[in-house]
């Protein structure tokens, strides 16, 4: 095989990995998760901070 | 200590008091060096001082010891928090503690010797080099055990980064010291010429871009969120800002590598990749500063705020200005000057370490049990000393490393050169001392923190949080 056609697969493959990683993040299915992710340095209120007292 | 109901806070703490401690060492070596180029008499005929010595045991200070402490004691801080579990193996945890203490040390007596193996940034010789892969593998233990063992489904995004950090240097640190010892202080690189270049600057971009970029975004993707009291602004951007960014440094490091013997095809792909880094640099930036959207009020009165925001201010900057210089015509004029060590700073002062200030000034009343700062004016002190340092730095080598590149390219009409060298370094003399004194300004800050850390956690208990126990 001739070294630019790999080249042109190559390039071909990077794009659709990198449009797929797009479409993968903002796709519907994964809202729910990304939101539970991205709350996770909230989630664990272990430490008795002066705004954890005014919650309830 | 070693129960699993509470956080391991120990190591943390020990990371973040030597994160101030190596931070105002290392500025303070900065601050001499920048003293001996303006008034070169300062290094006293004294081989131990002379720049060329002192000047790698700066940049390993700062980078290895005061951002390589920040890092440990960040990424080990959030890992647990976020995964809700304490750390794995606190004596593993201790070990790198340690370890990563007694090479910072090694570092120290080495250079100033002379003793190095000449690469920028990787400069220890070989045994050193072995006990920082040793201490490096462990981190990697330590880290992603605790994420294996985390009590939550998901991986949070800031443990994403901080891991591609951990993985890679492993990488980088192992491939480019693969040298032939001949005697306990002196190797020599396995590599030939033009070979051993790229390998260098493949190193020497990526200890940049994970080291210094991935890792810093692991410390902004959870202190800001916390600091703001709101979520990430976008967590999908922050997918796709990490998959991009990771995949596209790799392959940026030829640029340091122009009209040298490198092949062009090579120096061109370097330059391709480097413009399009600036996509998810500033995809990442706009993340960080937007998760603030609709809550500015609090940059107003909270200067730990002001120092997350404009670190990612300066971030922005530093990653526009760097594809920038990595464009061949525009690396021509600016490639060795003071341009270069502008842009260095505006990244490592503006963005790297003012993220870790405003990191250090969250976490400390937090392992100490305190409930805030001694004072929150001092913070706010030391934020304009920082912010008025860096313009200092990088505008004075802006001016000066511009004008050194004119001079050098300047041709009178029969071909000889304009300036003599001698002309261009006298040229430069007062750019030199402003920025000594916007470097001095940056330290005092420093010192100004270091004051109000030993007022926090003076007469306080060190304190280690819960871990939740929820199933």
């Amino acid at each position: 095989m001739d070294i630019n056609t790999l080249r042109g697969i190559t390039t071909a493959l990077a794009l659709i990995a990198f449009v797929s990683v797009w479409i993968w993040a903002w796709s519907s299915r994964r809202k729910k998760a990304f939101d539970e992710a991205a709350n996770l340095p909230f989630a664990d209120d272990s430490e008795l901070q002066p705004e954890d007292a005014s919650h309830e | 200590m070693d129960s699993q109901t509470t956080y391991n806070y120990k190591v943390v703490r020990q990371f973040t008091v030597m994160t101030i401690v190596w931070g105002i060492v290392g500025m303070l070596v900065g601050v001499y060096i920048a003293a001996e180029l303006a008034w070169p008499q300062l290094n006293m005929d004294i081989p131990w001082l002379t720049f060329s010595r002192l000047r790698p045991l700066h940049t390993n200070a700062v980078i290895f010891a005061f951002g390589g402490s920040a890092l440990f004691a960040t990424s080990y801080y959030v890992v647990q928090r976020t995964c809700q579990t304490r750390l794995f193996s606190s004596g593993l945890a201790a070990f790198t503690f340690w370890g990563w203490t007694l090479i910072i040390v090694l570092a120290a007596v080495s250079l100033p010797l002379g003793i190095t193996s000449s690469k920028e940034y990787a400069e220890l010789e070989w045994p050193i080099d072995i006990l920082i892969a040793v201490v490096w593998v462990s981190y990697a233990i330590v880290f992603f055990g605790t994420i294996m063992k985390r009590k939550v489904k998901h991986i949070y995004v800031a443990n994403w980064f901080y891991g591609a950090f951990i993985l890679t240097i492993a990488v980088l640190h192992i491939i480019n010291n693969l040298e032939i010892p001949v005697s306990l202080t002196k190797s020599y690189s396995i590599y030939p010429g033009a070979i051993d270049a790229m390998v260098q600057w493949w190193y020497g971009h990526n200890a940049v871009g994970f080291f210094l970029t991935a890792g810093f975004l692991g410390m902004m993707y959870y202190f800001v969120p916390k600091q703001a009291g709101r979520p990430v602004y976008s967590y999908r951007l922050s997918v796709v800002h990490f998959w991009a960014l990771i995949s596209t440094y790799m392959w940026a490091g030829p640029h340091h590598l122009h009209y040298t013997a490198l092949p062009v095809w090579a120096q061109s792909l370097g330059m391709v990749f480097s413009l399009i880094l600036l996509a998810p640099s500033w995809g990442g930036m706009i993340n960080g500063i937007m998760t603030l959207s609709g809550a500015w009020h609090k940059l107003r009165d909270d200067p730990i705020l002001k120092f997350l925001i404009v670190s990612l201010s300066f971030y922005g900057m530093s990653t526009f200005e760097g594809p920038m210089m990595s464009i061949k015509t525009v690396n021509a004029l600016s490639h060795y000057t003071d341009w270069t060590i502008g842009h260095v700073h505006s990244g490592a002062l503006g963005w790297v370490a003012m993220v870790s200030i405003g990191s250090v000034y969250f976490l400390v009343p937090k392992l100490f049990g305190r409930e805030q700062m001694y004072s929150i004016k001092l913070i706010d002190w030391h934020f304009w000393m920082a912010t008025i340092g860096v313009v200092l730095y990088i505008v004075s080598m802006w001016i000066s490393g511009i004008m050194q590149g004119l001079m050098w390219r300047a041709v009178n009409d029969d071909g000889t050169l304009t300036y003599s060298f001698i002309e261009t370094v006298q040229a430069m003399h007062p750019f030199y001392i402003v920025r000594f004194l916007g470097g001095a300004l940056f330290l005092t800050g420093m010192l100004v923190m270091a004051y109000n850390v030993i007022k926090t956690v003076s007469g306080a208990r060190p304190a280690d949080a819960p871990v939740p126990q929820t199933a």
